[in-house]
């Protein structure tokens, strides 16, 4: 098959690839680029453990046509600590709440709620289970995960006034 | 899919080139959260993948005179992040909502629900119910603006040309906003695909049912409007006997399929209760 350049910046670094137009966003990360955070659960959107930020949004990188991103900027559990190893609040959150249990869905669950947390800085708890609703847990821990992510709301100072309509950042 | 060649024009003018130049079947894809997994089943093997998604003028939700217009590229996250949707078509705002997960939401766009035709789309009961046009271009820009209620012709089967691309979606804005309402059911509360779905949308407040309009999804072969129930509605009082007369009716109206996930029988059952339960909702101003 015709190869396509496509250039993604991964975490901070910026790569030119020469992929098939098929080439999956996932296989790409993990296969290419060996990041193996995001996960291939389902293949057909139904357990979100392959989600990634693109663009700063959480999507399932398994439906995700690389080609089809190019230009993109995304990012993954990797790329969520800081230069010098220490994590980021939602991952501290994690560790703090017991919210880890066979750790298979954990980078997907961070980064879903880094989603969240990035448009909405003190989410309900409604809000929290509508946003990991499509990120499956099998252990089903799914308290501990729901009360890690309001902690780093709650940490996050004094609540903003929200609009009705979800928030969006672009 | 090993032949499969990837385009990705970014106006109009570059789509009509790929038109001219193409060879073989070609399929569009915008958010992908549809194609991809039939390209993955194998179940469709275009020769072409031509991406829309670098049509950006495509991208947008805006009130004018009146008209609410979509762009085809709008995310369902766009969707639901829109003031304008939020507060003037509650509508498709609901059913929005109960389009699949926010990762999906993130991806998949309104036109490609469309366009996808599946017979559960989940913006589709709402549009209808809103009467909503589509807007549609084909090479040379040759447009035509097909009503929502004639675009389906059955399961992922419409009536675009092969050529043919969703531009926009037009609606007019809602009288009263409040007086609608979206009621899905599925097998669980998130994630899920439609047992049946029904949106209602009522004209403002009055004494009768003149203008009621309703949108059924899961329980045809393409998203439906319940027209003999609607007529049925509007020669009726405004009131309980005409309601129960109505959920009879939407009943033969129907004609769900036994699948698996849900029977025939059941679809029949569940989409009188939804019924009521939605119009009720519609009168009372969109509170169950």
């Amino acid at each position: 098959m015709k190869k396509t350049e496509v250039c993604l910046t991964v975490n901070g670094v910026t790569h030119h690839l020469g992929l098939s137009p098929n080439a999956l966003l996932l296989n790409v990360l993990r296969d290419e680029l060996g990041l193996t955070g995001a996960k291939y659960g389902c293949g057909t959107g139904q357990c979100g453990l392959c989600t990634v930020l693109v663009n700063g949004r959480a999507v399932l990188s398994c439906l995700t046509l690389a080609v089809a991103v190019d230009g993109a900027d995304i990012v993954t559990v990797e790329g969520l600590s800081r230069p010098d190893g220490s994590l980021d609040p939602i991952q501290e959150a994690f560790l703090d709440h017991g919210a880890i249990q066979c750790g298979y869905c954990t980078p997907a669950m961070v980064i879903t709620a880094k989603d969240l947390l990035n448009r909405n800085a003190h989410p309900t708890e409604p809000e929290i289970r509508e946003q990991i609703e499509g990120t499956l847990c099998r252990c089903t821990g799914y308290l501990s995960i729901v009360r890690a992510i309001k902690s780093c709301g709650d940490r996050a100072g004094a609540p903003a006034p929200r609009p009705s309509p979800m928030k969006k950042s672009r | 899919m090993t032949q499969m060649e990837y385009a990705k024009p970014r106006s109009f003018k570059e789509l009509d080139g790929i038109f001219e130049s193409a060879k073989g079947p070609l399929r569009f894809i915008a958010g992908g959260t549809n194609v991809v997994p039939d390209l993955r089943a194998g179940t469709i093997s275009p020769r072409l993948l031509v991406d829309l998604s670098g049509l950006k003028e495509m991208a947008y939700i805006r009130e004018v005179k009146g008209e609410i217009a979509i762009g085809a590229l709008s995310t369902i996250s766009d969707i639901l992040a829109s003031r304008v949707i939020c507060d003037k078509a509650p509508l498709l705002f609901q059913a929005a909502r109960h389009l699949g997960s926010p990762l999906t939401r993130n991806r998949a766009t309104i036109g490609g629900n469309l366009a996808d035709a599946s017979p559960a789309a989940d913006t589709a009961p709402s549009l209808l119910a809103m009467g909503a046009m589509v807007h549609t271009r084909r090479r040379r820009g040759k447009e035509r603006t097909i009503p929502l209620d004639r675009f389906f012709l059955g399961p992922n089967k419409t009536i675009l040309a092969k050529d043919e691309i969703i531009t926009r979606i037009t609606f007019a804005k809602p009288k009263d906003p409040s007086r609608g309402r979206y009621l899905k059911l599925g097998l669980r509360n998130a994630m899920t695909i439609s047992v049946a779905s029904l949106a209602v949308s009522l004209e403002p407040e009055g004494s009768s049912f003149g203008g009621a309009r309703i949108g059924l999804g899961a329980v045809a072969p393409t998203p439906v409007r319940a027209y003999l129930v609607e007529k049925k509605l509007a020669s009726g009082a405004m009131d309980p006997k005409n309601i129960e007369a109505c959920a009879q009716l939407i009943t033969k109206e129907i004609s769900p399929i036994s699948d698996i996930r849900a029977s025939a029988d059941y679809r029949k059952r569940v989409v009188a209760v939804l019924f009521q339960r939605a119009i009720q909702a519609a009168v009372n101003g969109g509170t169950p």
